[in-house]
């Protein structure tokens, strides 16, 4: 029977796994550990455990993985029909985990029936090996039901070990329903992604814990080992400079493969008003980010006006959307949207992990904080510590004075 | 019409602290609450029962969990909001499961409560963000699956109406039906009990069960089913230190024209 094992001679009964716990699953009664049955096996004693007492014991039988290969990355288009760049970001990390491992990167291309080609070259140009595709209009406007039975035919015909998707809206659907046919593991929002040369175990790391602590999960028994990975946080691996190539090169590296001809989408889109500010703040050249160390609603006016004298977007940290000062499409972070401006001026924001990771693309970081200690400053490139509002006030008046008006 | 609608109990604060001093997690307890999604997707279950008695139509709604013995407190409390019946799978076998394994509880669950037409969740669990139980519950129960539901427009006998998020704005979209939903905090705020509600759940069972009880196969839960393991927490190092840019607030200012001027 799987469980928490404590190893009687060595415990020495020192309770540091009670204090890492958090969830009061260990307890020490007579100087020895025991798990209780709140335990949620996240491991937590066992990092913490000083003389390595106490592990996992799984009873899963080792499966054959030897006959799983390559990285397959999901590359989802638009409704014209273009890659989106998260595709490009994880190609990017996909090549250098390739790399380690000497296999082959894969791209998965499901597209309506009017392909133009050029998705395709594009993908191979910035670093796909091949081009698994299919044209039909059965994926136009992208169905999630659809995606995940044509990716399985595939995945169980052709056994990748690893299948890396965008956390887009699409493909936080579409993942977990390849995960549940495949019933295998899905890690969602990595924020690094690190491969063992040797067993090809991908080592996914994503914040846990609210924020405060980052949790790394591996797959070892099943395959493929898939995660998702917001647009941006690999805005630095996608391909700088793409080769060119020829069609006569990419000819033999696209794959058609046809979805089951008896797969009928039960999910119909009657009408779509397309979405404005959630976009718009993803792909913001500047942003300002104002947290809750702007003290009072009665300052957001201030907020709007340093952004519009910047040239920038506003965003905001999630206790400020839960206090209804600003609307959900400007939140930014893990469980809202993940940014990657050239510049981020952060107003106020303390930094949990889960904020960070939406902002660890942004190129330049300048934090404003009252509080030296915020963790906001261990990412910024540029920290000043003081009164936010009286420093934005000033800053205001510099940059209204200084520049033209438009 | 059967309406299954899944919640989790979650920790009243999400805000874990840290000690500074041992690096290590401050249990400062707090009551367990239903996930804030999920208890948007029960107001919205209320509401189309609502909706469809006007219409001379029944509606059974029923709530389900996973989670420890002291999560009936919260099933009893969903049925004071209006819920028909309430079923708890509580077992040391369902601890420790991912999303694969909490899939394969629930699948059990609902198929123990009886095919609904309908199962909404929470579009995500606010602790643990992953936003993966809904679409897998819908592949394990070959549904159809709509995420991010901000509102029910409309809901017949072979087909549900929504208006939900997605990559290229909100979209109105028919599904067939069974269905799985999964539901947008924003979508409504759950109502508070009414009286006769909370004297009738004091009285309601909670129907408790264990794996063996539900048919699910023991290894397809808890640690056992769960395929991603979490072998490593830790506290995220701080990255090498910024510039800081020091002085009184204008010649901080000054600095920061400067800066922004250079960077972009």
């Amino acid at each position: 029977m799987a469980g928490l094992r404590v190893d009687e001679t060595r415990c020495i009964g020192c309770a540091r796994c009670v204090r890492a716990c958090a969830h009061g699953g260990i307890k020490v009664e007579h100087r020895l550990a025991h798990p209780t049955d709140a335990c949620v096996f996240c491991g937590a004693c066992i990092d913490a455990c000083p003389v390595d007492a106490i592990s996992i014991e799984r009873d899963e039988a080792a499966a054959d993985l030897s006959v799983y290969r390559d990285i397959w990355v999901f590359a989802q288009v638009d409704k014209g029909g273009a890659v989106l760049p998260v595709a490009f970001e994880l190609l990017g990390r996909a090549r250098a985990l390739a790399a380690q491992r000497a296999c082959a990167v894969v791209a998965l291309l499901p597209q309506g029936p009017n392909g133009t080609g050029a998705p395709e070259r594009e993908l191979i140009a910035c670093g796909a090996d091949r081009v698994l595709t299919v044209h039909d209009a059965r994926m136009v406007p992208l169905d999630a039901e659809m995606c995940a039975g044509w990716i399985c035919g595939l995945a169980q015909q052709l056994k990748p070990e690893i299948i890396l998707y965008g956390a887009t809206a699409f493909g936080r659907e579409l993942a977990p329903m390849v995960a549940v046919r495949l019933e295998t593991g899905l890690t969602a929002d990595c924020t690094r992604l690190e491969i063992d040369e040797a067993t090809g175990l991908l080592q996914q790391t994503r914040p846990a814990f609210g924020g405060n602590l980052m949790a790394t999960i591996e797959c070892p028994a099943r395959r493929p080992q898939m995660a998702t990975v917001r647009p941006g946080v690999f805005a630095g691996d996608a391909c700088a400079c793409p080769v060119t190539v020829s069609d006569d090169a990419v000819k033999d590296k696209i794959v058609t493969c046809p979805l089951d001809a008896s797969a009928r989408p039960r999910v119909r889109v009657l009408a779509t008003e397309p979405a404005q500010q959630g976009a718009s703040i993803a792909q913001a050249k500047r942003l300002v980010v104002v947290g809750r160390g702007i003290g009072s609603k009665k300052h957001l006016p201030l907020m709007q006006r340093i952004a519009r004298a910047l040239d920038a977007e506003l965003g905001c940290t999630r206790p400020l959307v839960e206090a209804g000062w600003l609307e959900y499409p400007h939140q930014v972070g893990q469980t809202g949207v993940s940014v990657a401006p050239e510049l981020l001026v952060s107003i106020g924001v303390s930094g949990a992990i889960q904020h960070l990771a939406g902002i660890s693309g942004a190129k330049t970081i300048i934090a404003i904080n009252e509080d030296a200690q915020a963790p906001i400053f261990g990412i910024a490139h540029y920290q000043v510590v003081g009164d936010a509002i009286e420093i934005v006030n000033n800053l205001v008046r510099e940059l209204e004075s200084a520049a033209p008006r438009l | 019409m059967h309406i299954v609608v899944c919640v989790k109990a979650v920790p009243a604060s999400t805000e874990v602290k840290m000690d500074p001093v041992t690096n290590t997690i401050v249990r400062d307890g707090g009551d367990a609450v239903v996930n804030p999604f999920d208890a948007t997707a029960l107001e919205l279950a209320l509401r189309l029962r609502e909706k469809r008695r006007a219409a001379g139509e029944d509606t059974r709604i029923s709530v389900l969990s996973m989670g420890i013995p002291a999560t009936e407190r919260l099933l009893r409390d969903c049925i004071a909001r209006g819920a028909t019946d309430a079923l708890l799978l509580s077992d040391r076998a369902f601890a420790g499961a991912d999303t694969l394994a909490t899939t394969h509880a629930l699948t059990c669950g609902i198929r123990e409560l009886g095919m609904p037409d309908l199962v909404l969740c929470g579009k995500m669990a606010v602790d643990g963000d992953t936003a993966q139980i809904g679409p897998e519950l819908a592949g394990a129960l070959d549904m159809a699956c709509v995420t991010d539901v901000r509102a029910l427009v409309a809901c017949e006998h072979d087909a549900v109406t929504v208006y939900a998020g997605g990559d290229a704005g909100v979209s109105l979209i028919e599904a067939t039906l069974p269905c799985v939903l999964t539901v947008a905090k924003e979508a409504a705020t759950l109502r508070m009990p009414s009286i006769a509600g909370v004297l009738a759940a004091e009285h309601a069972a909670v129907d408790v069960r264990g794996a063996a009880e539900v048919g699910a196969d023991a290894a397809r839960i808890g640690l056992s089913g769960s395929p991603t393991q979490v072998v490593r927490s830790f506290v995220p190092e701080q990255q090498a230190a910024g510039v800081e840019v020091s002085g009184d607030t204008t010649a901080q200012a000054k600095q920061l024209v400067r800066i922004i001027e250079e960077v972009a």
